[in-house]
């Protein structure tokens, strides 16, 4: 008889890990799939797409049910087939309808929460994140019948939620705590750029404000959101993207050492040598996560341990985010603000809606800011990541591989 | 404008004197050469082509103007003649000079002459010509007793030796050069020798090239001399029936053989036997020199030393054989033919004879005409720094940039408490420190006649109307004497008129009783204004003897000297007058370039003639770069005892170790430190007065400055922060090459807001700032159209020109383009022509070696049937080759 594997949590994470044992080792696990939403796995980050008209749920899904059939995959999905319990003892979960499953190895990738600000009127009709299908297809809805949007958070998230509606023809306000856009991604300039660009496509923004209340009418739907400067904004949709929190509370419960998210090691194993945690759940060496590319890393170095490989070794390398709004090209790693020990290469042409900003220290690329021109953003963070010495072709480093190399071999 | 005309006149530039036929066709000015004419057959060089380009009228003086404000000419006319009479009263006729230029065509400079000796009352008047062709004045003069160029151009196609001594015919004589070039290829047995320091453009027909050490000329004729002795080379017949001197000739050179020659020279003794075998076997032995001899301390005895060849040959007034000066302007000629130098008289006459003196004083109706000789160009400036010459007037040319010590020119022009320029240009560095500025007609507006190297008076003809208010040079010398009560005398209406009296003067009392004169053009002195106006180029002299002109003199073997006999003269050669020394250990040798002329105020209008050699530039051999650590492209700082200057490194194989080579054209019109006038030693010869501009100590350094940069603009621009500051038009833009010490804080907003300060509401501008590195990139943006281009940098490497300047032709940019603005360099893809090689056709350096390497390419023809390129002018044949061979060693 195999090994059992079982996976919580039937997300990007969890699956691009199956995936990768799959195609490592195809016949090592009896492998059992828990996942809270009713579907096959699709791609979250493609909700954006979704929202805004230019893909199909049908084209966002990732794997459907046949492939869970066609690999001997036992795929519990569904509401009450959410986990509730995990039996470290007997190493048995559970789920919410009491259907249980025994492991040898458990993932646990059950990813993350939206988080939601703690103001009044949190919890009325018209508030929602923006994180699942179920999300999006209540936000498609509403915004048939509503005219006025508000979203809060100017992260990517947001932005993308903001840009979804705004196709989709509501008159949509952007609420933003600090005063830069996209300030966990951009600077000052690149955020000018693109807040231009989305005022141009008829999106507002209100920004910096804080949000203080939000206001119901007589239906316990949202009206509208009161700031903390005691002006209101009219609403009749209010969109919760200021970000994500680790989702380790039956983690917890099973009593695996958590901090901000479930404590892992350098081979995605948690403190219980036959638990691993892979995705936005975990902690690694301090950070959390929040965009795909680490996650699929993390998937391919965890998958090496299940296979009994053993080798690989899980780096969180600085990474690359791009926003999900056609037309707008921007691109972000590393230390794109920089500090004092930096130096600052950029490259502006405004009107075209072009900016580049190289953050260097100790001839080495550290940062990279892109907005408007985005192709050479690749070459940049293989520069980043290879940690190369750019000194010698600096002078045309910010216009591109072609220009820089083609220097230095002439 | 005229109507749809065409004109047959003639190049102002060199002193070939090339045809130029000129065609007016609905608006549209075009020129090429005159087929017809004898000294080009339709031919015109990189310069002469572009005339047309140069004839715009943004640039002109157009009004005359007294302490910088527009006056009329009444008012500036009478405040010259006023000055200059109440100068004279006051200070004697001494206190006045005039500098005129072998830019003037004969009737200007007869009026100037006659002017200034016969009515003024002083010699004082010299000439730019001084500078460039005095010692072979001095030269002819001691050997033949008068100004004689015995040759004709015709001499090319006829002799089997040509040297070329102390002349880059390439560039400086291009169709000349041309014409030597073809005989060379009719004629295989022809062989060509380059007698020059330096590896010139020259070289690239040459069967053989001295490059002799600077200065050493009289070493190497002396020696040849000798060897003709020695050698069974002499023709002692003639010696014996035609000339004088040859035994005190002979005893100079007793104690020369080759080997002292070559170490004199510095040359190897098998180039020097062959130089020398070849010139005692071959009769049909032609020397063309220029420049290099001219301009020496000994050019006088380097003249002579060359003639000496020839008498002792006997090969002078022989086809295909003689001592051939190429002078250097389109009238230096004509000058000298009106005695227009302080050191002639008038018409070949000079201040030896009293009767010659009398004598022009009877012909001009004058009472007060001057008895000895005045002061020539360098002493002529001095007496005005000294405060003796108090009052000047400059005509045509631009002292303050040509001069040896410029800046001591400069500095005396400032303190003179009266100065006059005429010129046809609004701005020169003369001009900027004039009193009255008179604006003068210029080339394709100034009717009269020029005479080129080969004795040919040609016709420059009008062909518009004068521009604004300006005036021919000899109506306004001819109203300054009316003004001063010589109005019987200069009672002129047109240069017919003026042209007939020189002749008649040449003809004046020129016969066995008075003595002969060589310079004869009396055929001439009844002639019409019709015929006149139709007047065919002819070689002088023109008389009852020889009505329709005359090919070569001295064919007879009649001297023009006391005896009737050619003088042999013994040279004793001298060394330069000052020598490098510890603290200036390298010799600065100076020249002019393919496609500027002069002090650039026409040639610099013509946008093709700036690609060739955009920059000043210091030409230096491999080993003294690697000695004064100076890198290729770099700026150098070059001084002199007497001033220094700033020009960009050339490193080339080309010049001699211990030498530099730096051109003569550049002046603070377009570059702020590149007048090389400002160090050359103020050196003269002791009999011609001419400078030795080809020789002074100089040291050279690094030039380094806090930052460089470039800067293309649609528009002229005002600099505030440059140290060093060279401007160049191009095609639809102006480029700024630029290194300084200072910039504000904040360079963005400087250029933004300051440098670019006509920026509008639709101006879009593009950044690049290496902060740390202190690299700022800038390019503004109108209507999607370039404006302009700011690159600086704390480092000299900056990236090429070429391919941004291609863009100020466009009306539009696009996306590839504009992004690829601020790298200097093409979209990848997109050809990069390189520098111009080909000014004609507009063909760069690196569409050259593209085809070179493409289609095999292995001469130049193949490159010109290819790319055309080299096909119309020939002038940059030898940088093709250059690039040929380029091709082949790599």
């Amino acid at each position: 008889m195999k090994p059992r594997l079982v996976v919580i949590g039937n997300g990007m994470a969890g699956m691009r890990t199956i995936e990768e044992l799959l195609s490592a080792a195809p016949d090592k696990y009896d492998i059992t799939v828990f996942g809270a939403e009713p579907y096959g796995n699709y791609n979250r980050i493609m909700l954006s797409s979704v929202l805004c008209g230019e893909k199909n749920i049908e084209d966002i899904i990732i794997n459907n049910r046949q492939w869970y059939l066609d690999n001997n995959i036992t795929l519990y999905a569904g509401e009450d087939k959410a986990v509730v319990n995990i039996d470290r003892g007997k190493n048995i979960v559970y789920a919410k309808d009491g259907t249980e499953a025994k492991y040898d190895r458990l993932l646990i990738a059950t990813g993350s929460n939206p988080v939601v600000p703690d103001i009044a009127g949190n919890d009325l009709a018209g508030v929602i994140s923006f994180r699942q299908i179920i999300d999006v297809n209540k936000m498609l809805e509403l915004s048939r019948s509503h005219r006025k949007a508000v979203v809060l958070g100017g992260g990517l998230l947001g932005l993308e939620a903001a840009n979804g509606l705004a196709v989709r023809g509501m008159d949509v306000t952007v609420v933003h705590s600090n005063e830069i856009l996209l300030n966990r991604q951009m600077d000052r300039q690149a955020a000018t750029l693109l807040r231009n660009e989305l005022e141009q496509r008829g999106i507002k923004f209100k920004m910096p404000a804080r949000t203080k209340a939000l206001l119901a009418n007589e239906d316990k739907h949202v009206k509208g959101v009161e700031f903390e400067d005691g002006s209101i904004l009219e609403c009749d949709l209010f969109i919760l993207a200021i970000g994500v929190r680790p989702n380790m509370k039956l983690a917890q419960q099973a009593g695996l050492y958590c901090e901000r998210g479930i404590i892992v090691n350098d081979t995605l194993q948690s403190y219980d040598p036959s638990v691993y945690a892979v995705g936005e759940c975990i902690q690694h060496r301090g950070d959390t996560f929040g965009l795909v590319a680490p996650l699929f890393e993390q998937a391919k170095v965890c998958a090496n341990h299940l296979t009994g490989h053993g080798v690989a070794e899980y780096i969180t390398l600085p990474t690359a985010t791009k926003l999900k709004v056609t037309g707008i090209n921007l691109f972000s790693v590393g230390h794109y603000l920089g500090d004092d020990e930096c130096e600052f290469i950029q490259f502006s042409d405004l009107s075209l809606g072009i900016y580049k900003k190289l953050v260097i220290k100790d001839n080495c690329i550290v940062g990279a800011v892109l907005y408007g021109e985005t192709t050479e953003g690749g070459w940049y963070q293989q520069l980043l990541d290879s940690k190369q010495d750019i000194s010698a072709r600096r002078d045309k480093l910010i216009f591109g591989e072609a220009y820089a190399t083609q220097d230095i071999t002439a | 404008m005229m109507s749809n005309a065409t004109i047959q006149t003639t190049c102002p530039y060199c002193g070939v004197g090339c045809g130029v036929t000129a065609v007016i066709d609905n608006e549209c000015f075009t020129v090429s050469g005159d087929t017809q004419h004898p000294s080009n057959f339709g031919k015109l060089c990189s310069k002469g082509s572009a005339l047309a380009e140069t004839v715009d009228l943004k640039s002109r003086l157009l009004q005359p103007e007294i302490y910088n404000q527009p006056a009329n000419w009444s008012e500036a006319l009478g405040l010259v003649a006023d000055t200059f009479a109440r100068t004279i009263k006051e200070h004697g006729a001494d206190a006045v000079a005039f500098y005129v230029s072998g830019q003037l065509l004969t009737e200007d400079y007869y009026v100037a002459n006659k002017l200034m000796k016969g009515f003024m009352g002083s010699s004082n008047i010299d000439t730019n010509s001084r500078l460039c062709m005095s010692s072979a004045v001095a030269g002819y003069k001691r050997a033949f007793g008068a100004d004689i160029v015995p040759n004709c151009y015709e001499d090319y196609e006829q002799a089997n030796l040509i040297l070329l001594i102390g002349s880059n015919t390439a560039w400086c004589h291009p169709i000349s050069y041309q014409r030597i070039r073809a005989a060379k290829e009719a004629n295989p047995d022809l062989k060509i020798v380059v007698i020059d320091p330096r590896k010139t453009a020259s070289c690239d027909i040459a069967d053989l090239h001295l490059p002799i050490k600077l200065g050493s000329d009289t070493h190497l004729f002396n020696g040849l001399l000798q060897y003709l002795k020695q050698h069974q080379g002499l023709d002692n017949d003639y010696i014996n029936h035609y000339t004088e001197g040859f035994d005190e000739a002979l005893q100079a050179v007793a104690s020369t053989d080759i080997n002292t020659v070559a170490a004199a020279c510095e040359l190897d003794t098998t180039d020097i036997e062959q130089f020398y075998q070849w010139f005692t076997e071959t009769d049909k032995t032609l020397s063309l020199f220029s420049q290099g001899v001219n301009q020496s301390s000994s050019g006088t005895d380097k003249v002579n030393s060359i003639i000496n060849c020839h008498l002792a040959t006997g090969r002078i007034g022989k086809v295909g054989a003689g001592a051939f000066s190429l002078t250097g302007q389109p009238n230096a000629m004509g000058g000298r033919e009106v005695g227009g130098l302080a050191t002639q008289l008038a018409a070949h006459m000079d201040y030896s004879q009293p009767e010659s003196i009398e004598r022009v004083a009877r012909f001009w109706g004058s009472d007060n005409i001057a008895t000895e000789t005045g002061y020539s160009a360098v002493d002529l400036f001095n007496a005005i720094d000294e405060g003796k010459i108090k009052a000047v007037w400059i005509m045509a040319t631009n002292p303050v940039v040509s001069m040896p010590d410029a800046d001591k020119v400069k500095r005396a022009l400032k303190k003179c408490e009266f100065v006059v320029v005429s010129d046809c240009v609004a701005q020169t560095d003369t001009l900027a420190l004039a009193h009255v500025k008179l604006p003068a007609l210029g080339w394709s507006e100034k009717d009269g006649t020029v005479t080129n190297s080969e004795r040919r008076i040609s016709r420059q003809r009008a062909i518009f109307k004068p521009a604004g208010d300006a005036k021919a040079d000899w109506w306004i010398i001819t109203q300054v004497a009316r003004r001063m009560g010589y109005e019987e005398a200069f009672h002129y209406h047109s240069s017919a008129e003026i042209f007939r009296e020189h002749a008649a003067l040449s003809g004046f009392e020129n016969n066995q009783q008075y003595g002969l004169r060589a310079f004869d053009i009396s055929a001439y002195a009844n002639i019409s204004d019709a015929d006149y106006e139709a007047l065919l180029p002819t070689q002088w002299p023109v008389n009852k003897a020889n009505p329709n002109g005359t090919q070569r003199l001295l064919t007879d073997n009649q001297f023009f000297t006391a005896s009737g006999k050619a003088q042999f003269i013994a040279i004793n050669p001298r060394l330069p007058a000052n020598l490098p020394n510890d603290e200036y250990p390298l010799v600065l040798n100076t020249g002019r370039i393919r496609d500027q002329w002069h002090t650039m105020t026409r040639t610099a209008l013509a946008v093709k003639l700036n690609q060739h050699k955009s920059e000043p530039f210091v030409e230096i051999s491999v080993a003294d770069a690697q000695r004064y650590q100076l890198k290729d492209k770099q700026l150098a700082q070059i001084s002199s005892a007497w001033g220094s200057m700033v020009a960009r490194v050339v490193i080339t194989d080309a010049i001699q170790a211990g030498n530099i080579f730096i051109p003569m054209h550049w002046t603070e019109q377009y570059a702020s430190r590149g007048r090389v006038g400002a160090l050359v030693n103020p050196a003269v010869d002791p009999i011609s007065m001419q400078p030795e501009s080809k020789h002074t100590p100089v040291k050279i350094i690094a030039y380094e400055a806090k930052w460089y940069g470039f800067v293309l603009s649609a528009r002229e621009l005002k600099f505030q922060y440059p140290d060093y500051l060279v401007k160049i038009k191009g095609e639809q833009f102006y480029r700024y090459e630029l290194a300084g010490n200072s910039l504000p804080d904040n360079i963005s907003e400087w250029i933004k807001n300051s440098l670019l300060s006509h920026k509008t509401a639709a101006s879009e501008w593009q950044e690049y700032n290496d902060f740390s590195q202190e690299l700022y990139r800038a390019a503004h943006i109108t209507d999607n159209r370039l404006d302009a281009v700011v690159f600086i940098s704390p480092k000299q490497s900056l990236p090429e020109r070429h391919w941004l300047t291609s863009l100020f032709i466009k009306s539009q940019l696009d996306k590839s383009e504009r992004l690829a603005l601020l790298t200097g360099e093409a979209p990848l893809g997109v050809e990069d022509v390189g520098q111009i090689v080909c000014s004609c056709f507009n063909v760069g350096e690196k569409t050259i070696l593209n085809a070179i390497k493409t289609h095999g390419l292995t001469t130049h023809q193949a490159v010109g049937n290819c790319l055309k390129a080299g096909t119309n002018c020939g002038s940059c044949v030898p940088e093709i080759k250059a690039l040929l061979e380029l091709n082949q060693s790599t």
